[in-house]
């Protein structure tokens, strides 16, 4: 799969394993033609989650995973790409309706915007919080602060 | 004329699109966050035509505690507990999800003997979150009984987690690496004699359910959804199975010591709420014949795994998934070398499971909200984490 894939994108694509879980690294420009063929060509129908990961001290500072699933291999597949503060990514909406809240948590949670995503809005957090709580620069004390005290006009609880 | 009440009346008709919300035939209106049905606190937003649903929206996260930020913040023996606080009702399996992430990060295995307790504990919780399952569930459609029946025998299994950890509802039973606590003296004969106490009990559930007109009719061809939509939907667990697909994590990929034990797969055809009833009546039955098989067939041996005393993953990430009560729980966890997580992402079965949810009930009956909600069997606190 690797090998056909290499062979298409060239460069723009890795694969690893660690403990026996197989991921690819995708460039972000391949993304949805990857993410595209790995549904039709080689069955991973499932997309069982999707998330990020935030590293301030890297370049492109977000990972986006997508971990895939394929009922008819009965094998899993993450998918990784790494992007920049303010890039967006197109939304898997198309390909895996499941990304749909997935894609919003993400947004939620680390500001990464989904490009076409239909309803792209806070999902867990209240429409007005500020910041993203997921990224390492916000502090866990931080949400007690601001909104907790306009919002409820109450002291922090810590 | 220009008067915009008389404007608006002189054109008066049904079949176009109003917008002067004077014979509104669509109709907006709130169903939670504090409603009986919603099993915590979700709020629906329903437009309705009449009594039909058009087209809904949840609006979740009223629990949001942010676990997964409090993962970072703590080391993996201090998480530990906080897995418990999400799917409140199937806590063991939230416990076994997690120590066995870390386990496989760390790239060791738990004892025999672990494994087989386990087992136990695990499908003890598995037959308790179905048992309060059927009880809200047959509440909500208006069948009180079942709900006394269901939470009189889940008091046994409390009672044999309480015995066995001191805990009912939020067990941290596991550690990482096994088991902190043997066995207590008679758990094996605690557990069998809870076994012949409770199959005949399945069947009294089943007696008062299964062919009762009222239930029925509430239950059959209600919140259909297809092999095909779940798959696409993400949807696992046993809403996916009454959709006719035959898979389950605990024979897709076995982990603990699922591959020891002979077991089916009950599954459905219809993909409606009465079949996901009968789909979890059945894996009720076989979580009784795994946790017999697990009984007889207990190893002697060690409960814990060598470990060291302060667990510090290589650096690395990795995705583990169980299959608990409600569907797939996974776990996502990358770790730097530190003592603490560097990031955790939890798979939360009930979140993904109830974005069905508007697909499901879309030209249903309001009514059948409230047991499609219950079909889903979502716990709030997992939802929103």
């Amino acid at each position: 799969m690797v090998a056909k894939f290499k062979g298409q994108y060239g460069t723009g694509l890795e694969s690893w394993t660690y403990l026996g879980q197989n991921y690819l690294i995708v460039d972000r420009a391949l993304i949805p033609d990857i993410l595209m063929l790995l549904r039709d060509g080689e069955q991973f129908d499932y997309c069982v989650d999707l998330t990020a990961a935030h590293y301030p001290t890297r370049e492109k500072q977000f990972e986006v995973i997508w971990i895939l699933y394929s009922f008819e291999r009965n094998e899993r597949v993450r998918v990784k790409t790494s992007i920049a503060e303010g890039d967006s990514i197109p939304t898997a909406v198309g390909i895996w309706p499941t990304a749909n809240w997935l894609e919003r948590e993400v947004y939620d949670m680390f500001g990464i915007q989904f490009a076409g995503h239909p309803d792209m809005k806070r999902i867990l957090l209240p429409d007005g919080w500020k910041g993203h709580p997921l990224r390492k620069d916000y502090g866990i004390l931080q949400q007690d602060q601001e909104w907790v005290q306009i919002n409820l006009g109450i002291e922090s609880g810590q | 004329m220009n008067d915009p009440i008389t404007h608006s009346l002189s054109h008066l008709d049904l079949n176009t699109k109003d917008e002067t919300f004077l014979d509104s035939n669509e109709l907006i209106i709130n169903m939670g966050p504090q409603h009986p049905a919603t099993h915590g606190v979700l709020r629906v937003i329903l437009k309705l035509d009449g009594e039909k649903v058009l087209g809904t929206e949840c609006v979740i996260g009223y629990l949001h505690r942010g676990v997964e930020k409090i993962a970072e913040h703590r080391t993996y023996t201090m998480f530990n507990p906080y897995v418990d606080r999400m799917d409140y009702v199937a806590a063991v399996s939230n416990g076994l999800g997690y120590c066995q992430a870390v386990e496989t990060l760390m790239n060791v295995e738990a004892p025999p003997r672990a494994k087989y307790i386990r087992v136990i504990l695990t499908e003890l919780n598995r037959l308790a979150s179905h048992q309060l399952w059927l009880g809200t569930h047959a509440l909500d459609i208006g069948a009180i009984t079942p709900l006394f029946y269901t939470f009189r025998d889940r008091e046994e299994i409390l009672k044999i987690f309480e015995k066995y950890c001191g805990a009912r509802l939020t067990t941290h039973a596991f550690r990482i690496g096994g088991c902190l606590y043997e066995t207590y003296d008679g758990f094996e004969r605690e557990v069998k004699k809870f076994l012949t106490f409770v199959a005949p009990k399945i069947d009294e559930y089943e007696e008062l359910l299964t062919t009762n007109r009222i239930w029925v009719e509430r239950t059959r061809g209600v919140g259909y959804i297809s092999a095909e939509d779940c798959i696409a939907l993400g949807v696992t667990g046993p809403v996916l199975r009454a959709s006719g697909v035959r898979w389950d994590l605990r024979k897709a990929q076995p982990y603990a010591a699922y591959s020891d034990f002979d077991f089916d797969i009950p599954i459905g055809e219809n993909g409606d709420t009465y079949d996901r009833y009968l789909v979890r009546m059945a894996e009720m039955r076989q979580s009784l014949r795994i946790i017999q098989q697990a009984v007889d067939g207990i190893p002697e041996g060690p409960i814990m795994a060598k470990i060291p005393k302060v667990i510090k993953p290589p650096v690395g990430e990795i995705y583990h998934s169980i299959e608990a009560p409600k569907g797939e729980l996974g776990y996502f966890i990358v770790s730097d070398g530190s003592t603490q997580p560097y990031r955790l992402r939890v798979r939360p079965p009930s979140f993904i499971n109830l974005q069905a949810l508007d697909q499901m009930v879309k030209g249903q009956m309001i009514a059948d909200v409230v047991a499609v909600i219950g079909t889903l069997d979502i716990v709030l606190g997992e939802v929103d984490r």
